[in-house]
């Protein structure tokens, strides 16, 4: 298991050298991704020990983003007297890239219908 | 008495203090969200940091003293995003058929997030400056300070935006995809990572792997898409 810890963090500080190397607008991680999913490509499946690791971080994806969220504390006066249009403005943007991406894909996928893909947003 | 307040000043300056409370602000976070059937309203992320912010303000502790203790939970963002990976991998053969539609949707979801969230805020009379700041808001917290602040906006007041909009986006999203019909988990997926990064990405992880699987890819490519369009978007209409 700690092969595949060491193999992601690898992976992670690649991307970093790389997306620094190449002056990307990529995050480090994200190109860390990107080549551990040539890896994955290469080999052709996922060793049993990285799926776990990889299920013990993100089943609990949301923990991490705690910190930077407590952040906020910090930098909530910088929205002073503009606090109403900025919040209003964040709210309806994010709906609308939402509603706008989702029909998108679904009209340019309606062609190959697949079926059982269908469900609400709960888990079973 | 004299023991228990050397224990204090021990524990509030260790870094055990503030991981634990983390731990135990997103368990409680956790448990609420559960008790309540993972709605997507009572959104863990934002519970925990509701909680913890008042906690800090109430014991007058600063959000260094705290990040000293949540680094560790914050160092492992890095490593969970690599591993995002091995959902995409085991929805490749999806991703492969869909490249265009991906494609295609991301970069319309992405201008849509830009402009609409310029135009409203334009509108509603806010500041440039905010305007700017607020413009990357959908993308990745690093890259987002990037581009905010190579156009003159405030990196630390974008990365308010960054967080506020995948709290938004987590809670919202989910509703606004169930009134608009959409069952299409990579659909929902790919809508969750544009608009709402990691925070989106991780609630649809919760909810389905292939929805997360699309979302860590969309949250990706959009983050390219921003930061090499918003420069155009906005030299082409603000200068």
């Amino acid at each position: 298991m700690i092969e595949y810890l060491t193999l992601i963090l690898c992976c992670q500080l690649l991307g970093e050298l790389a997306v620094s190397a190449l002056n990307a607008p990529l995050p480090g991680p994200v190109a860390g991704m990107v080549l551990l999913l040539v890896y994955l490509l290469v080999k052709g499946g996922v060793p049993e020990p990285l799926a776990q690791v990889s299920d013990s971080l993100l089943n609990n994806l949301s923990l991490l983003f705690v910190p930077a969220g407590v952040g906020v504390m910090l930098h909530f006066d910088l929205l002073g007297n503009e606090l109403i249009p900025l919040s209003i403005a964040l709210v309806l943007s994010t709906l609308v890239t939402i509603a706008v991406t989702a029909l998108l894909m679904v009209w340019f996928n309606r062609g190959q219908s697949e079926s059982g893909q269908s469900g609400s947003d709960s888990p079973q | 008495m004299n023991n228990l307040q050397e224990t204090w000043v021990y524990l509030s300056s260790s870094p055990l203090l503030h991981l634990t409370l983390t731990l135990l602000a997103f368990v409680g976070a956790n448990t609420i969200f559960r008790k309540l059937k993972f709605n997507p309203l009572a959104n863990p992320v934002l519970i925990s940091v509701v909680l913890l912010v008042g906690l800090l303000v109430i014991t007058d502790t600063s959000y260094q003293t705290y990040f000293e203790g949540a680094q560790f939970v914050h160092f492992l963002l890095g490593p969970a995003t690599v591993a995002l990976a091995i959902p995409l991998y085991r929805q490749f053969e999806r991703v492969k058929k869909s490249a265009i539609a991906i494609v295609v949707s991301v970069l319309f979801g992405s201008c849509a997030a830009i402009l609409s969230a310029v135009a409203i805020a334009w509108v509603m009379g806010a500041q440039t400056i905010s305007v700017i700041s607020l413009a990357p808001k959908s993308i990745t917290a690093p890259v987002a300070m990037g581009v905010s602040e190579k156009l003159g906006g405030l990196p630390s007041l974008t990365a308010v935006f960054v967080i506020l909009t995948g709290i938004c986006g987590a809670m919202l999203g989910p509703v606004v995809l169930n009134v608009l019909k959409i069952t299409d988990w990579s659909a929902r997926g790919l809508a969750m990572g544009v608009a709402s990064h990691g925070i989106g990405t991780a609630r649809a992880l919760q909810v389905n792997e292939t929805a997360g699987a699309f979302a860590g890819l969309a949250m990706g490519l959009n983050a390219l898409a921003t930061a090499v369009l918003l420069p155009l978007v906005w030299r082409l209409f603000f200068s």
